[in-house]
């Protein structure tokens, strides 16, 4: 059917319905969006450079830069590995297993703070066995590494588990046939096709941990220039009531999530161009 | 090609099928099952009598009390809007579509620190609207209308991005047929398109409600943290934390907990039986 005949359409509503959408998107989203840039441009070029650059700043992109990017990173090794046990093995529970994944998705993130600061300090269930062996995780940049963790689980588990179920078991099959051992066809024949799908996964956990506040603020003890992420400064420049530096800080925030956005946006169009040709 | 070279390179071996199991079921462990046990295990140190204490006290019955009031006007809201969007989309073409449907899932790659944020920058005192609302005697910011409105941002692409895909694959063919044979446009969607989406609407409604109730950054921010009156469930959490009212904290977290195991159980059923219908 052609665009035109499409336009033409015998379906009503579709004037009403639009002008809805783009109304209550207008409201909640793009103006209050847009006001947070108007604001930060109404403070000078050499104020905001400043407020962006002060070292407590900088040290707060590095923590919440390099313990999302860890993190993503762990996510992306265990979580193809989950991926993989959760489609390819049968071992009992499994259902109840790969339910509980989506626990991040569902569980405030408050509640993941305060469990995973009882479990990784000193005397917890897990922090007890990393203690003496000079391992701190609670109240120092590795909690935060590690609440960043818990939030991104799901992301790569769910992008590459459709994509790992989907692969043909005849390719594997015709591998096998053309004298490949085991290593060599999880290596050429499995693993290639599933990396848009894990590229996107990681993205997406990287992207996710970027802004998170509430799981990270318990465990991470939040020390100035150590354990202090980004999202809490602002927070500390609103309850002192500089707003323009909350701001300031906050489209740099912004400008860095949609810059990922579109990343991520390109990656899966190539993943999606990946799955079509396959 | 002899048999058993095939069963090897078709599969790992059963001991590394084993550990590789494990491995993933301790990755699993350590970020998502310990800490979901330390919730109730914590909640309960004092015994049964200090839990229920806990959760009867006036401030946790009014912060639960906000919570449901909260997500009661922000779900049906997100609903309204997930069906009209998704009608607008799915069912018509326009150009554009595609820009419309990335800035319709905006809010899920905002920090939550910022989705509070953006709404004090409009209505906070030191805001655009801020003076001429404190004029009229307004109150948005650390009030429950701020709540609600950062509830609303932080859940808004919930419904519709649920829909859009599945209304997409259905195509038009039905409700055209429902219009030509004399069918008006509310007919036709009660009649025609509801019965077909119903499934992945109430996926949408039940994801959208779990982070309703269970969101912080966002809500933290324009809060206020007035106990009894502009606290939520996951504010109370950390308010009690904070006191070092460990039991209690936990015990108002596991009400929290349970929520997500709620929805994570309503999550696969309705995935089950969404495979069923299909």
């Amino acid at each position: 059917m052609s665009v035109i005949a499409k336009r033409r359409s015998v379906i009503p509503g579709f004037g009403p319905a639009m002008g809805f959408t783009l109304f209550y998107l207008s409201l909640i989203v793009l103006i209050p969006l847009s006001a947070t840039f108007l604001r930060a441009a109404e403070t000078s070029w050499a104020q905001f450079l400043t407020t962006v650059t002060a070292p407590r700043v900088l040290a707060s992109y590095r923590l919440t830069l390099g313990a999302s990017l860890a993190a993503a990173l762990i996510n992306a090794v265990f979580g193809l590995l989950a991926a993989w046990v959760l489609t390819r093995y049968r071992f009992p529970g499994k259902r109840a297993v790969d339910a509980l994944v989506d626990l991040p998705f569902a569980l405030p993130t408050a509640v993941a703070g305060i469990a995973l600061t009882s479990v990784y300090s000193a005397n917890g269930w897990i922090g007890r066995f990393l203690e003496p062996r000079g391992i701190k995780v609670a109240f120092t940049p590795l909690g935060v590494v590690v609440a960043l963790t818990f939030i991104g689980l799901p992301f790569v588990v769910r992008t590459v588990q459709p994509v790992l179920a989907d692969l043909d078991v005849e390719l594997e099959e015709a591998a096998a046939c053309l004298g490949a051992n085991r290593l060599q066809i999880v290596r050429r024949v499995i693993l290639p096709p599933l990396v848009p799908a894990l590229l996107t996964g990681f993205a997406l956990a990287f992207a996710r941990a970027l802004g998170e506040y509430g799981s990270v603020i318990f465990i991470a003890g939040n020390m100035p220039m150590v354990s202090e992420i980004t999202p809490l400064l602002i927070i500390t420049k609103l309850e002192q009531y500089d707003y323009a530096g909350a701001t300031a800080i906050a489209s740099v925030m912004l400008a860095a999530s949609f810059l990922l956005l579109l990343a991520i946006n390109g990656l899966q169009w190539w993943s999606a161009r990946r799955g079509g040709a396959a | 090609m002899t048999g058993p070279h095939r069963k090897a390179a078709l599969s790992e071996p059963v001991l590394l099928r084993g550990l590789l199991t494990g491995a993933a079921l301790l990755y699993l462990g350590v970020f998502l099952f310990v800490p979901l046990a330390a919730v109730f295990a914590q909640a309960l140190e004092k015994g049964f009598g200090a839990y229920v204490a806990a959760l009867r006290e006036p401030d946790a019955l009014a912060a639960i009390r906000l919570t449901l009031l909260t997500a009661a006007i922000a779900v049906p809201l997100n609903l309204v809007f997930g069906v009209v969007a998704a009608w607008a989309i799915a069912k018509f073409e326009f150009p554009g579509k595609s820009v419309l449907v990335t800035l319709i899932d905006l809010p899920f790659s905002v920090s939550p620190v910022i989705s509070g944020l953006i709404y004090v920058l409009l209505f906070g005192l030191h805001g655009w609207l801020g003076p001429w609302l404190d004029r009229h005697d307004y109150k948005i910011i650390f009030a429950v209308p701020g709540i609600v409105l950062a509830t609303v941002f932080v859940t808004f692409p919930f419904v519709a991005r649920e829909l859009i895909p599945l209304m997409e694959a259905q195509g038009t063919d039905e409700e055209e047929a429902a219009c030509v044979l004399g069918a008006g446009g509310l007919q036709t969607f009660f009649r025609v398109t509801l019965p077909n989406v119903k499934w992945g609407l109430l996926y949408g409604v039940i994801l959208c409600n779990a982070r309703a109730m269970g969101e912080f950054g966002a809500v933290s921010v324009v809060s206020g943290h007035i106990r009894g009156s502009t606290n939520t469930v996951p504010l109370h959490v950390e308010i009690l934390y904070n006191e070092y009212n460990f039991v209690a904290a936990f015990a108002v977290a596991s009400l929290l907990a349970m929520l997500a195991l709620v929805t994570l159980a309503a999550k696969s059923a309705v995935e089950f039986l969404r495979g069923e219908v299909r």
